[in-house]
């Protein structure tokens, strides 16, 4: 069975998974380990007079109970990232609130106890004397005159940034024949992994160390995060292990506040401290995503040339700055507005805003979706205003494949592409020739049938370090990885990417073993422990293949250049004439060849070995800083039928055509784009994060109430790729996992809006949003 | 106040003192220490903690430890025999349907009682009744013809 690259092979991590033997935080249990309940605040916004936890203490099993008070001089919960290095309203984020709560979930106290049960009852036992205070929830009312202060600022913005040149984008809409305008807003998710955020921490008093197990996308970052800048931790005396972990989609990038509290009491009370969220805790306190206002105009010629886009975007912060927050909605999003198309003069600003409601940071795709949204919305409103098809609008605009690199007006460079086959080859599997008759036959059924078209360019691989610096980046974003090869040939793979369902454990061995030449069974990779692996930056931003896989691909090229040495040297040849091919070591024209497992033997047993000049052994490390981002591109068709009594949308056919570069397991990859997609048309059709405009509390904080995609919300789809390879990094590839996500909610808005005859819908395209946009278009 | 629970579990008889509170999914996990029974959500809506109980699929989030006393209870333990997969966690794996692996376990004790009562389940059958069961990173679309091989290799 082929197993190399380009193969689809089984994943070597189902076994554990579909046995029951996977490892997840909550599956830990650690000798004499204590559980924590954290008593989270039911208001949104209020002074704390007073937190009374004697009745708390006095309960059974209860260990200890901590408030705000416990942890002063523990550093507060600190932001990676500052717009262009400010300047940014940066306020501070204590792990428990420190005289004030200002969101329905921030943690007031924390009880430690023997079982979870028992801290569960103490913890309703806590008596919290709240002085409420006025709460905001939309960005409106967080900006309007005389809205109440959530921090002690002088308003609520955290920041104002701008992409683009304005000069040139005014004069593009001066001389524009046509200007489309669309006021939308996008979406708050909630990222609901069905795994909850857990963290058990401990104490090792005989070796002065610590370990955090928590449900982490990037142990490493967690390390550095909360050792250099909260508790005060060197690298070498804490230890972050994120096991297997359910599901991440941005919501387990950051550093929460609860990682600290459980690092520091399993000191405080000398035993380690468990904590696992329930659903509705993860609802209040996970990072939530999205959540922009935006006015969106594109200046057209009559023909439909773009001219110009104008952008401006209120984002949601919500109450304090999660780790990667301020980065979404600007440089992964502003940098973006160029889309398929080569728009020529492009302008976004970006107002960043505090409100009473839980921290908005990365949700898969993380401003992409937002910029991707926005454009191809604006892109099918214009052609349907100038009457042009569609996609014909689409060709018109596009990059030409010999522009390539391109040079986008909103700072990045686009590395390879070719958008015009992507596109047709996705409306020639969609049918779209066919789409009149269907429609035709849809409405002799009663049903209203629309077509809607996406196409994306995204940004993965984060990310150049230099570049991640001059952004205002406070980490770089290289990826690490170490390839220790062991005297029988087998290989151990260490990387600093982190695999939450995206099967590393599959993908990187096929790299090793089509690489070396040795069977894919022989390979094992291991993630996820700083005490394990090197260094690494996490997995997020589809860059685990680009950025960790490319880190792997250098240090196996190291490997290969060490045992062409070793094989010179056994084969008493040039090191020069050596050719490593399909696990062999060969002199070139000859028939003298020696095998890679040899090799790795004479490494270790290095008895007829050059020692005067190598080293023995053959395990190599590598740390892979990209040239550039990565920009996969695609184009997503969506099909729908609405029931016009109901407003009920029902999706009937996907079709989707993605560019990724180089493709390592195409099974892998059509799974990333499935589940992709499912967060969009989630988004599209049926998640919003709602919170009650007077009081701030959250309405949809339950899977009750939180409608997040079943499997008959969702159809089939038929997925399929091109290819134009990444030609800055050594595997050639792009990155697969957020596209869906990124391409679904336009298409699906695109299609519906076509099926109803109206010009926009707002997300989520409920039912019921639906039924009165029919019923008003009908009015007029 | 504590009871007692006597129950088959994965085929071998156990018992437990429990509080009348406790959840059955709480007894498999936290008690016998079999943690491929996951818990999802506290609202009875995800299904990671599907187990089989007494020949029916449950969410053992919403059943009591007390109510399984004489019960028969499977969990995802129960189904590989000597390293060799079930047919239905076979197809899981040949189909990729699974990702981050939290949802599978309830996935595929699900899929069973399906099959029990519907050995050669359509499409729709099969998305309607994953309807008590949430993944985030499939999309379904490989858990639908994952089930659906998977039935047809336990009707061969």
């Amino acid at each position: 069975m082929d197993t190399g690259i380009g193969a689809a092979v089984a994943r070597k991590e189902d076994f554990r998974f579909l046995t029951g033997q996977g490892n997840y935080t909550d599956d830990i249990a650690r000798p004499g380990q204590a559980h924590a309940v954290f008593v989270r605040s039911d208001v949104a916004h209020a002074n704390l007079n007073s937190v009374d936890c004697e009745a708390a203490r006095a309960m059974p099993g209860v260990v200890a109970v901590f408030t705000g008070d416990d942890l002063e001089g523990v550093g507060g919960v600190p932001c990676g990232f500052a717009p262009d290095g400010g300047p940014m309203n940066e306020p501070p984020r204590p792990v428990l609130a420190q005289g004030k709560v200002r969101f329905v979930g921030d943690m007031v106290a924390m009880v430690v106890a023997e079982t979870a049960q028992q801290a569960r009852d103490a913890a309703e036992a806590v008596v919290v004397d709240y002085d409420e205070l006025p709460a905001v929830v939309s960005m409106e009312a967080a900006l309007a005159e005389g809205a109440p202060a959530i921090h002690d600022l002088e308003d609520n913005s955290c920041f104002s940034w701008g992409i683009g040149d304005a000069e040139a984008t005014g004069a593009a809409f001066a001389k524009a024949d046509h200007v489309t305008t669309l006021e939308l807003v996008n979406n708050r998710k909630c990222p609901n992994a069905i795994e909850p955020r857990a963290a058990i921490g401990e104490y090792d008093t005989a070796r002065d160390s610590y370990t955090l197990y928590t449900t982490s996308q990037n142990p490493h970052v967690i390390r550095l995060l909360m050792g250099a800048f909260v508790l005060g931790i060197p690298e070498h005396k804490l230890r972050v292990v994120s096991p297997d972990v359910g599901g991440g989609f941005g919501s387990k990038i950051p550093h929460y506040p609860e990682e600290v509290a459980v690092t520091w009491a399993g000191k405080q009370v000398g035993r380690p401290v468990k904590w696992t969220a329930e659903r509705s805790e993860s609802f209040l306190s996970d990072t939530h995503g999205r959540d922009h206002v935006t006015r969106v105009e594109l200046a057209c010629t009559s023909e439909g040339g773009f001219l110009g886009l104008r952008v401006h975007t209120r984002a949601n912060m919500g109450a304090y700055l999660s780790t990667f927050a301020p980065l979404i909605p600007t440089y992964l999003y502003g940098t973006l507005l160029a889309g398929l198309y080569t728009t020529p003069a492009i302008r976004c600003e970006v107002d960043g805003v505090f409100t009473n409601t839980a921290p908005v940071d990365a949700e898969r795709g993380a401003g992409r979706p937002e910029a991707t949204y926005l454009i191809e919305r604006v892109v099918e409103m214009a052609a349907r205003e100038l009457g042009i098809d569609p996609v014909e609008i689409r060709r018109r605009n596009f990059v030409s494949p010999d522009a390539f690199p391109y040079q986008t007006p909103v700072i990045v460079q686009y590395d390879s592409g070719n958008y015009e086959p992507i596109v047709d080859r996705a409306a020639e599997l969609a049918d779209y020739a066919g789409f009149a008759q269907r429609r035709e036959e849809a409405a002799s059924r009663g049903r209203l049938r629309g077509i809607g078209f996406a196409g994306y360019v995204e940004a993965c691989g984060m990310a150049p370090s230099n570049v991640a610096g001059i952004i205002g980046a406070r980490a770089g974003l290289f990826e690490a990885a170490q390839v220790r090869v062991h005297p029988t040939g087998s290989v151990s793979v260490y990387t600093g990417s982190h695999s939450h369902g995206q099967g590393h454990e599959t993908t990187f061995a096929q790299i090793v073993a089509d690489r070396l030449g040795i069977p894919f069974e022989n390979v094992d990779v291991v993630h996820g422990d700083t005490d394990q692996i090197p260094f690494g930056m996490g997995t997020y931003g589809s860059r685990s293949l680009a950025v960790g896989g490319s880190a792997i691909a250098k240090a196996l090229d190291k490997i290969v250049a060490k045992g062409r040495k070793i094989a010179a040297h056994a084969l008493e040849a040039g090191e020069a004439d050596i050719d490593f091919e399909s696990g062999e070591f060969r002199v070139r024209g000859t028939d003298k060849s020696v095998g890679f497992g040899d090799v790795a033997l004479s490494a270790y047993v290095p008895h007829n070995y050059p020692l005067e000049e190598l080293e023995p052994g053959l395990d190599e490390g590598a740390f892979y800083d990209p040239a550039n981002f990565t920009f996969p591109a695609g184009c997503h068709i969506c099909e729908v039928e609405v029931d016009p009594e109901t407003g009920t949308t029902r999706i009937v056919n996907w079709n989707a055509v993605d560019d990724f570069g180089r493709v390592i397991n195409p099974m892998i990859v059509e799974g990333q784009v499935h589940g992709g997609i499912a967060h969009g048309v989630g988004q599209a059709l049926l998640e919003d994060c709602a919170y009650d405009e007077e009081s701030g509390q959250l309405l949809s904080g339950s899977l009750t109430d939180y409608c997040i995609p079943r499997a008959d919300d969702l159809p089939s789809f038929v997925i399929e790729t091109t290819e134009t390879l990444c030609p800055h990094n050594p595997l050639g590839v792009k990155g697969c996992g957020e596209a869906g996500a990124i391409a679904a909610p336009a298409a699906l808005i695109n299609a519906i809006t076509d099926a109803i005859g109206v010009a926009h819908v707002d997300m989520p395209a409920t039912p019921e949003k639906v039924w009165a946009a029919l019923q008003s278009a009908q009015g007029e | 106040m504590t009871l007692t629970v006597n129950m088959t579990l994965n085929g071998e008889s156990v018992s437990a003192q429990v509080e009348g509170r406790t959840l059955l999914v709480q007894l498999i996990r936290d008690h016998f220490r079999l943690t491929g029974t996951h818990v999802g959500c506290d609202t009875s809506q995800c299904g990671a903690c599907v187990v089989d109980m007494n020949g029916r699929s449950v969410k053992s989030c919403t059943v009591l430890a007390a109510q399984a006393d004489g019960a028969q209870v499977n969990t995802i333990e129960s189904l590989a025999e000597n390293g060799e997969l079930h047919p239905m966690q076979q197809a899981f794996k040949d189909n990729h349907g699974l990702q981050c692996g939290f949802c599978t376990p309830g996935m595929v004790m699900s899929a069973l009682d399906l099959v029990a009562n519907n050995p050669d389940p359509s499409e729709a059958e099969i998305r309607d009744w994953l309807e008590g069961n949430l993944c985030r990173c499939t999309g379904y679309h490989n858990i639908v013809k994952a089930i659906a091989a998977g039935a047809q290799a336990m009707r061969s």
